[in-house]
């Protein structure tokens, strides 16, 4: 399942590891299969560069209030007079210039580029909450099916089945506002990161089949080995044998699905935002950037460009990784 | 085999019936009071309690979802407000639009249909396609070129593909006209062009998990022993590759391909929306946000049976590729 142009040289320089131990001259250096996955994946190319993308990433969004003050304008600030009297950033480009690096918004005039780093930052945090929770609750679910089967198996994968026949965007756009209204009156403010929850609920509810579907595959397989009878007719609590016993052995996979998780939770969520039901004004959020872009695609190109590119650039950065990371986890998969 | 599609079968309906509780239940916790979104004009008390009555809305739950069901099956009376005698399926009318919602369906239908079905077969195509070849030619610039294609289509996004698609062809070099919506019995050319930017788009975006995921499952079976017993035996490389490996190559493929396009008959909502055209996605964006609930719950049980009928076809295809699934 590799994508990565380097696979080739990563599988033949991985094989002399993989070797029985051979009278070598070097003293012979026993290695945790975590270290083993660490050193394929320091060798990877396509790995060290997705993964320096994706750490600027987070740098860039953890360090968001840092970046305003050196950058000296505030997510919030409006430029009117950068602004001709149609409301369209003056100059080439959406305004690209000197204090403002990608331009301005038009009508409100606000600067798209510390925008973008404090979008970044709502963003990915929506993302790794909703990808861990989903997780957790994928692999709890997905191993006590699988080790359990019968009857609860079968109800766990009605409700998957189920969870996948409703229509998730048009039922996320029914709950939102109804949850948000019976939190809230419709003449309350609701808070910044009030939203932010109920999203991430969303995408917990709907989210976690895909990860009980493959552990629960994972477990099905590994049920019948030695190991798994030995820990049984030692007579281990249902606790130890899915936690301690089968837990650890599906943590490959269950990773590379994590690290695929993200990338798929920060398009979902830029797509609520797009339908108008993500983030609203004025946190700062991709999707809700895009949506508003797309109403000036013709006088104003390059304010859909900014956004459009730096989610593309993200989303490529997380796929790349994990795919690395899948081959370094599990070099037989790797062709 | 028959044992086991009654088994699918009754879990589907289960699942349907689930579906339609569920979303009876929750969209009647719309913000918005039903009644106020139907009659929009010089509402009195009086007259908001007649139209309360004539729907039902005072019964208690239950009945009125037996109610609503005996409609889709057997018909049902609505009153003189809503049109009178609604035959089945009888899914309703919408005040909102004025109209019986089967009536608003079999217009905004063959929308969703003109857009998925030419881009469905174009994906799958391109996206098989693709990945086959690439598998096959190992190595060689045209496997790094649809690697870069399906790297980059599968981390794009539909609302951007859609927009640049538009600015270049439609705003700048004036190629397309502005996507619309003409009945292909109509105009079959100008059905062609109003959707050709939403299939391409849609095609490129889909088509790249494809290609990815075709060259994996190729590349798996080529390595395969009875594909080199196939080879040993004499028989010629295109009949090895597009009969033997193809075959074993493809069910995973089937799978995916089912779920997506299922899932893209029900409302295709990002590409109506980017695209603005009037399909059963932006139909459904546009009933929730007015609250009309016999709208919204006819979306949401169509994009059901749409995903749930896919689930089947998926199986009963999986027994006609693999003849190790009809034995069971």
């Amino acid at each position: 399942m590799s994508l990565s142009p380097v696979e080739g040289i990563a599988l033949s320089e991985l094989t002399p590891i993989e070797d029985e131990p051979r009278p070598v001259d070097k003293a012979f250096v026993g290695r945790s299969p975590g270290q083993l996955a660490w050193a394929r994946l320091r060798r990877d190319r396509t790995a060290i560069v997705s993964g320096v993308v994706l750490a600027a990433f987070f740098v860039v969004a953890l360090a968001a209030p840092l970046i305003e003050r050196l950058y000296g304008v505030g997510p919030q600030q409006q430029f009117q007079d950068a602004l001709d009297s149609y409301g369209m950033p003056l100059g080439y480009a959406g305004g690209v210039s000197g204090p403002h690096w990608f331009g301005l918004e038009p009508g409100l005039g606000r600067d798209i580029f510390i925008r973008m780093v404090y979008g970044m930052r709502t963003s990915l945090f929506i993302a790794l909450a909703a990808a861990v929770i989903t997780t957790l609750i994928g692999v709890v679910a997905g191993v006590v099916a699988g080790y359990l089967g019968g009857w609860v198996d079968s109800v766990i994968a009605w409700v998957t089945d189920f969870a996948l026949a409703m229509p998730f965007l048009i039922v996320a756009l029914a709950i939102v506002p109804t949850v948000t209204l019976r939190f809230y009156g419709p003449r309350e403010p609701e808070p910044q990161w009030f939203r932010v929850v109920v999203l991430i609920l969303v995408f917990a509810v709907f989210g976690w089949t895909s990860a009980a579907r493959l552990v629960r595959g994972q477990i099905f397989s590994l049920r019948e080995r030695e190991f798994v009878e030995a820990a049984r007719a030692s007579g281990v609590g249902l606790g130890h044998m899915l936690f301690r016993q089968l837990l650890p052995n599906i943590w490959a996979p269950i990773l590379v699905s994590f690290s695929l998780a993200v990338p798929a939770y920060v398009t979902g969520e830029a797509a609520l935002s797009f339908l108008g039901i993500g983030i609203v004004e004025p946190t700062p959020d991709f999707g809700a950037m895009i949506f508003r872009s797309i109403s000036y695609l013709q006088t104003d190109p390059s304010y859909v460009f900014f956004p459009g590119v730096t989610i593309f650039v993200l989303v490529l950065a997380f796929n790349l990784f994990g795919d690395s990371l899948r081959d370094a986890l599990d070099p037989k998969s790797s062709r | 085999m028959a044992r086991f599609l009654i088994k699918r079968l009754l879990s589907a309906v289960l699942v349907l019936f689930a579906v339609s509780v569920l979303s009876f239940l929750m969209f009647f916790a719309l913000p918005r009071d039903p009644v106020t979104g139907m009659c929009p004009k010089n509402c009195n008390a009086e007259r908001l309690e007649r139209v309360r009555k004539e729907l039902g809305l005072s019964d208690p739950l239950y009945v009125q979802y037996v109610g609503y069901m005996k409609g889709i099956f057997v018909g049902r009376d609505l009153g003189s407000a809503q049109g009178g005698r609604c035959d089945a399926p009888c899914l309703g009318y919408s005040y909102v639009n004025s109209e019986p919602v089967t009536r608003t369906l079999s217009r905004v239908l063959p929308v969703t249909l003109s857009v998925v079905i030419p881009a469905a077969v174009l994906w799958l195509g391109l996206g098989i396609g693709l990945g086959m070849i690439s598998a096959l030619r190992r190595g060689t610039v045209f496997d790094r070129l649809a690697i870069g294609f399906s790297l980059t289509g599968a981390s794009l996004q539909l609302y951007f593909v859609g927009a640049m698609l538009l600015l270049v062809f439609t705003y700048t070099l004036h190629l397309v006209p502005v996507p619309h919506y003409t009945s292909i019995f109509h105009n079959p050319l100008d059905w062609a062009g109003g959707l050709v930017l939403a299939w391409l788009a849609l095609a490129f975006l889909f088509s790249a998990i494809y290609a990815r995921l075709s060259r994996a499952q190729m590349l798996e079976t080529l390595s395969e022993d009875f594909v080199r017993t196939a080879r040993a035996k004499g028989l010629s490389k295109p009949r090895v590759y597009g009969q033997h490996a193809l075959r074993a190559a493809i069910t995973p493929i089937v799978t995916i391909a089912g779920l997506d396009v299922g899932g893209a008959l029900g409302g295709t909502v990002i590409t109506e929306t980017t695209f603005g055209i009037q399909g059963l996605g932006r139909t459904a964006v546009y009933a929730v946000r007015e609250g009309d609930l016999p709208t919204i719950m006819a979306t949401v049980l169509i994009s059901a049976v749409f995903i749930v009928a896919a689930n089947i076809a998926v199986d009963l295809l999986y027994a006609a590729i693999d003849p190790r699934v009809r034995l069971r």
